[in-house]
């Protein structure tokens, strides 16, 4: 039998109901593949028993002629998302023994889909990160090549994927970190639109900015994980209350007339050469399609990075103000005031990344400098919000865009140099600032054999436009057959 | 030199809702220590709040009720400081957007009009409680009341005295009960006041330096402080010294005041918009909906009491104390037509004994229909006033009418001149010699024949028509 753990989702879904394989069959399958590629650092907690528990209910309604499009699915999660029962840390040690009482939003969704949850996904700390180093559980690996990073922060939920351990996993994206790591390790990512989907029970970072989003092999299973977990929550009072399309519908439609905006702003000198060769190849491909591209400019590109850097640490220092060490979570030993207890609990428990932006957040929101921070930034976040809006409505229906402006770097490479860190962000940031969706899929190769990302951005709510221009171009091309030979 | 007082007040309101403001979680006071929570009231990695539609309506009512602008687009803040009885390490409040502004509130301090300018209204949400265990010198978090909903109404420094301070803090709670948004009990805090002060010479514009008092859970305890503070801050000013702006304790069990902290240590609490929630947008209809569904307010009862019913203001305050009052006492009058009594019967007989007993009026054994009927049977002559105290005390016993309980005891009174006379000639006819005297020009014998009289009657005679016809029976046996 082939290695069920790679499998795609349609297969999975002809595997079952034929009875070529039974769903506790293809868990063992994912569960087995993990520990086998245990090295990568993929996930901070294999939930095999729990899995296997689960798979046997579903082989039972299988038997009893149940169907779903993702009835039997293995999944992965992000460990930033809450799983009632099952240990959740967002990469981090103040989090390291707490076990959250409630499932989030997306993980009822996904159960009553009849996924299968593997384990919880390593990441970077509290999301804060762009390679996966910043992880309390140790770095996550690049499967392409073990010397470099996955991307960050979802760099475990890319890996595992991209590894060919399951099929699909979530993520969060703040800055890029579903893009990115999808870019990096040369699969589909999508961060819908904010408000697409419910973030009761993920744990917050930027609140303003966090989106759940999925990871797959191809474009249909990015749609049937999408599909699943979107809509309007009552516990999210910052969920959309809008009808969630079907988005595979959308797959296979022709592209034909659609206008492509091409930033200038990203275009630029400090774009690694083979990205931006890789990049024009992909719109030549999408011309080839029918598609019409237009240049665009979106002015207000470079001072993203600052206006992130302000707010999402703003937010940050905020969010995390909870890790007290008074009702959960790590807390520091020894007689201590009440003061010694809360510094010695947050210097202890959370990473130095995680400890500079609540430092900067602490800072800005600071009377006497909330106005020249804060409020400024809030108001260049909307130039930038304006920006998108212009090109959307003047010039094109859907913009294209590289996702980094650099391949993978190696492990230890940028981690003492975070103002290079931050810039590596610099083309995913401004979409989660816009509120946009975004969706990366691969594009190409370097020499050295690491994957690249292609970045589709959307209008509000239309992630199924990205999803019609994300199947043209992945039936166009062969990228995401291409599998890092460790995973085979 | 003369000093004047200037206080203002920061009254805290616990709102009566169902559920917490900004989650499902049970609002109600008490409970099991740590009942009442959920994954928002613990502030567990990844819970978010929703807000409670209730609680601002609540705010809205206030709003109005007290003349206030109300705010179309209201945004929550994030208040950040560390405390173990404040899960996420911030309060959600508001901060520079209060939902109502600029409105008012009128209230009486004896029979003299105030009316005092409200600053700000706004939404926030509970603290839990700390406790301290001696025993184990360590300490316990009860987070039953964190996030149950709270107005913070600030008043402007428009007070001048402590009287007046609990004036306007006993108007607020009126207003919150009457519109039925708390309880107002200060006991279980649900109505909590924290009191600025300060002293000023007189005929100076520019405020003195103030000090913050905390913890004020009284009346009593607000007027005491408040005395006390006065005092200390006249002490330092008559010797020169300054004031230092400062928030004070009240220590309840010596009556003085003591430093919590000082304004160089107040916190900085990097207020920003919650970006969790949505602006609550009020629409006008919104606000319309909820204004026809406003119950009649203090103020208009007492302005319809005094000018429809010719009560004095002072039995107009009184009787609008509560809202079951008022409504109880419309009753009356209504049924019985006779504002003056109805006053009377239930500010003494009725308060009388609800509070003898401890109950309060909407359970009173007595309703207002048959204290109605009771005052009319006064108003006729059947009964007597003096019988009626009486029937009054077994109708508040025994919840019984006061027709049924006049026929059972046999207690109508005798106003029938003819039955009356009878007595009367008996009465002359049995003690000649006391009759001779009487005619003769002894009166004080007049008071021998009307005890002799309301004797046999057994006390059923009314006695005024007793008194007339005796002097018309004897005018009658007198010699020409």
């Amino acid at each position: 039998m082939s290695d069920l753990a790679s499998l795609s989702i349609s297969e999975i879904r002809v595997g079952l109901s034929s009875n070529d394989f039974s769903c506790v069959e293809l868990t063992q399958a994912c569960l087995n593949k993990a520990e086998k590629l245990a090295t990568l650092n993929c996930f901070i907690e294999l939930t095999a028993e729990r899995a296997l528990k689960a798979a046997a209910g579903v082989d039972e309604l299988i038997k009893a002629g149940k169907q779903g499009p993702l009835l039997g699915v293995p999944v992965g999660i992000k460990d930033i998302i809450c799983t009632e029962g099952t240990r959740t840390t967002a990469g981090s040690k103040i989090l390291a023994n707490f076990i959250p009482p409630y499932d989030a939003t997306v993980i009822r969704r996904l159960k009553t889909a009849g996924t299968i949850s593997i384990g919880k996904l390593n990441m970077d700390e509290f999301a804060m990160g762009s390679s996966n180093e910043n992880s309390a559980y140790g770095p996550v690996k690049n499967p392409w090549n073990p010397e470099y990073v996955p991307g960050g922060s979802s760099g475990g939920s890319a890996a595992a994927v991209a590894a060919r351990i399951c099929p699909i996993t979530l993520g969060t994206d703040t800055g890029g970190s579903i893009r990115q790591p999808a870019a990096f390790c040369g699969i589909v990512g999508l961060k819908p639109t904010y408000g697409r989907v419910s973030r009761y029970g993920v744990i917050a970072y930027a609140s303003s900015l966090d989106q759940v989003g999925g990871f797959a092999h191809n474009v249909r299973d990015c749609a049937l994980v999408t599909k699943a977990i979107c809509g309007a929550d009552p516990n999210d009072a910052t969920s959309a209350q809008r009808p969630v399309p079907d988005f595979e519908s959308a797959l296979g439609k022709s592209i034909k007339g659609l206008r492509i905006g091409i930033p200038k702003e990203y275009f630029v000198s400090g774009l690694s050469p083979e990205i931006d060769s890789a990049l024009k190849k992909a719109i030549s491909v999408l011309e080839g399609l029918g598609a019409i591209p237009v240049e665009v400019s979106l002015p207000h590109t470079d001072v993203a990075v600052s206006v992130y850097y302000i707010l999402a640490p703003a937010e940050a220092s905020s969010n995390l103000a909870r890790y007290d060490g008074i009702r959960y979570g790590h807390r520091a030993q020894g007689t201590l005031d009440l003061k010694g207890l809360y510094s010695k609990t947050r210097s202890e428990g959370f990473g130095l990344e995680v400890q500079r932006r609540i430092l900067v957040g602490t800072y800005v929101l600071s009377s006497g400098y909330f106005d020249a921070y804060y409020v400024k930034a809030q108001k260049v976040r909307s130039l930038i919000v304006k920006d998108f809006s212009d090109a959307f409505e003047k010039h094109c229906d859907l913009i294209v865009a590289p996702i980094a402006p650099t391949p993978p770097f190696k492990l230890g490479e940028k981690i003492s140099d975070p103002m290079q860190m931050y810039l590596n962000d610099i083309f995913t940031i401004p979409v989660n600032l816009a509120g946009l969706p975004g969706m990366s899929l691969p594009c190409g190769m370097t020499s050295n054999g690491l994957p690249i990302g292609l970045q589709l951005i959307g209008k509000p709510w239309d992630e199924e436009g990205l999803f019609q221009v994300a199947s043209a171009y992945e039936a166009a091309t062969e990228w995401h057959k291409t599998i890092p030979a460790l995973a085979v | 030199m003369e000093f004047e007082t200037v206080i203002g007040l920061e009254v805290h309101v616990q709102l009566s809702t169902n559920s917490k403001i900004f989650c499902s979680a049970c609002a109600t006071y008490g409970g099991e220590p740590n009942e009442y929570i959920d994954p928002v009231t613990l502030g567990l990695p990844g819970a978010l709040p929703v807000t409670n539609r209730r609680a601002v309506e609540f705010a809205i009512m206030l709003g109005l009720a007290t003349n206030s602008e109300i705010r179309r687009f209201n945004r929550f803040a994030r208040k950040h400081y560390f405390y173990p009885d404040l899960p996420k390490g911030y309060q959600i409040s508001q901060f520079d957007e209060p939902i109502c502004e600029r409105g008012s509130l009128e209230f009486y301090l004896g029979d003299i009009r105030r009316t005092v300018g409200l600053t700000r209204i706004h939404m926030e949400e509970d603290a839990g409680k700390n406790i301290h265990d001696s025993r184990t010198s360590s300490s316990l978090v009860d987070l039953n009341r964190a996030g149950v909903p709270l107005l913070e109404i600030v008043s402007e420094p428009e007070l001048h005295s402590p009287a007046e301070a609990a004036a306007y803090l006993k108007s607020v709670r009126q207003l919150v009960r009457y519109l039925k948004i708390s309880d107002g009990n200060m006991e279980e805090g649900s109505l909590r006041c924290d009191a600025n002060i300060s002293l000023r010479p007189v005929g100076q514009l520019k405020f003195g330096t103030r000090t913050e008092i905390k913890n004020l859970n009284s009346f009593k305890f607000v007027e005491r402080a408040l005395e006390y503070e006065i005092a200390r801050q006249f002490a330092i000013l008559k010797s020169g010294q300054a004031v230092i702006q400062e928030t004070l304790l009240f220590d309840s069990t010596t009556g003085t005041t003591r430093s919590m902290r000082s304004k160089e240590e107040s916190s900085d609490y990097r207020y920003f918009p919650d970006p969790d929630l949505p602006p609550v947008v009020v629409e006008e209809s919104w606000v319309r909906e909820i204004e026809l569904k406003l119950p009649k307010l203090p103020a208009q009862w007492i302005n319809e009491l005094v000018t429809e019913f010719g009560l004095s203001l002072y039995d107009a305050t009184v009787l609008t104390t509560e809202q079951a009052a008022a409504e109880y006492y419309h009753r009356v009058v209504t049924a019985c037509n006779n504002a003056k009594a109805a006053c009377n019967w239930v500010t003494s007989e009725l308060f009388g004994s609800l509070h003898r007993d401890g109950i309060g009026i909407e359970q009173s054994p007595v309703s207002a229909e048959s204290l109605a009927q009771l005052i009319k049977m006064i108003d006729t002559e059947e009964i007597s006033g003096k019988m009626a105290k009486s029937v009054f005390e077994e109708m508040f016993s025994s919840g019984k009418d006061p027709v049924a309980l006049v026929n059972e005891q046999g207690l109508k009174q005798l106003s029938n001149d003819d039955e009356i006379l009878a007595v009367i000639r008996h009465e002359f006819d049995a003690h000649p010699s006391q009759l001779t005297g009487y005619l003769g020009g002894n009166d004080r014998l007049h008071g021998f024949f009307v005890g002799q009289v309301m004797k046999t009657t057994g006390g059923a005679a009314n006695p005024k028509k007793v008194n007339d016809l005796i002097r018309q029976e004897a005018a009658l046996r007198r010699p020409a």
